[in-house]
């Protein structure tokens, strides 16, 4: 009963789904061997960004509970954000209970 | 109090606007109920979050259905597990809908499924109006605020109707769970789905989940704002088991509505004596609750 879904490569990707020639490209496939961290890198959205202090991180957890995007994880040395996917919304420094992320402008950093 | 799991069944890549509650709410809601899930959808936010041909968002299989289907899709699915001799303790059905999908255009299938006693999870993720459409007023949208068919200008047309008690609708057909939970809470929101996964019949989920884009609040105040209308009494947390009240979490201190309404765009327009009347009926509302916990705990 139990099968296991294939996962597309990351040059099948971009020639089935980002640049495809022509409509005989596209498979006539099941919907989910494409997971969406492949084809959505919502990182470009973001207006701010968040910076972690990791001399202030105590390593709590709160901001990965709290991010809607599963973009931030807490890791030995402290917090990392994954700036593919983060969105910018700053729950994170807002939720953090002691001050040790900051939302800076993105342009400062393109 | 049960710990937030760390298995991830929501990918990253979401289309979700940044600051999304329902985002969480499925995030917390699979961390609970884990992979043997089968989840239906109606048009809705989260028909348009997890992306488009061939992306998948979810690691659990999922089932598109029609806006005012979710109920009959729920029903649908459990039939046919039964069919194939599946023990309903092993797979978990979930109807995952709007206020819209579940309090407007869905109610009838919602009621038809809750009144067969299938066994499914329905949760109804509210972030009061069709935000999916662009912000068109439903039935749990408060009164008094702000959207685009209820618009705010040179006449003052802000929603005059009190929101839709979905719990008590629940409630009146005899369901056997109906709880309501915030995106604020995720250890209680986990524990409570946990328990609501481990009783057979209809369950009713009611989890408040804040949209930045519809309320014209900040993205970072999201759970901020699912906080704060638990302290303010706006959403309390309670459950109702076969008919008896419980609420789950009090709030230590109750914070006036004033500070929940203010950081919120979609109430800006309000008078300070509409204010003072949401405040009043917020009062009863919750006096209401506290005594209907009484009077079913005799």
């Amino acid at each position: 009963m139990k099968s296991e879904v294939r996962i597309m490569t990351k040059e099948e990707v971009y020639r089935i789904v980002i640049d495809p020639k022509d409509h005989r490209d596209v498979p006539l496939t099941f919907i989910t061997d494409c997971p969406s961290y492949l084809m959505t890198k919502t990182g470009s959205w973001r207006t701010l960004r968040p910076i972690v202090d990791n001399e202030k991180c105590i390593k709590c957890g709160i901001c990965w509970k709290f991010c809607p995007d599963v973009s931030i994880h807490v890791k030995d040395d402290g917090a990392e954000v994954d700036y593919e996917f983060c969105k910018g919304c700053g729950i994170c420094a807002k939720e953090c209970p002691v001050d040790a992320i900051i939302m800076e402008k993105e342009e400062d950093y393109v | 109090m049960a710990k937030v799991p760390e298995i991830e069944l929501m990918f990253q890549g979401t289309t979700a606007c940044p600051g999304c509650g329902a985002g969480n709410a499925m995030r917390y809601l699979l961390k609970a109920l884990g992979k043997n899930t089968i989840i239906n959808i109606p048009a809705c936010c989260w028909a348009v979050i997890p992306g488009v041909y061939p992306s998948r968002n979810l690691d659990i299989p999922l089932l598109y259905n029609a806006f005012e289907a979710t109920g009959a899709a729920s029903s649908g699915v459990r039939a046919a597990l039964n069919a194939k001799g599946v023990d309903p303790r092993e797979i978990t059905v979930v109807g995952f809908a709007g206020d819209g999908g579940t309090a407007d255009i869905g109610i009838q299938a919602l009621s038809g499924c809750v009144e067969r006693g299938t066994d499914t999870i329905q949760v109804m993720y509210d972030n009061e109006a069709y935000m999916n459409t662009g912000i068109q007023r439903s039935g749990e949208t408060p009164y008094g605020a702000w959207t685009t068919t209820t618009p705010v200008g040179s006449k003052q047309a802000w929603k005059k109707a009190p929101k839709k008690n979905m719990m008590e609708i629940m409630n009146a057909h005899g369901i056997p769970y109906a709880v309501t939970m915030s995106i604020a809470y995720p250890e209680l929101m986990i524990e409570k789905i946990q328990k609501a996964k481990d009783i057979l019949g209809p369950k009713f989920v009611h989890i408040y989940a804040p949209c930045p884009t519809g309320w014209r609040s900040n993205p970072s105040d999201t759970v901020e704002l699912a906080r704060l209308a638990v302290d303010t009494c706006v959403f309390p947390l309670y459950e109702i088991e076969n008919g008896v009240y419980n609420v789950y979490k009090k709030p230590k201190k109750k914070v006036p509505v004033k500070d929940y309404l203010k950081i919120q765009g979609r109430f800006r327009h309000l008078p300070e004596e509409e204010v003072e009347r949401i405040q009043k009926n917020v009062d009863l509302e919750w006096e209401k609750l506290l005594k209907k916990v009484k009077f079913t705990k005799e």
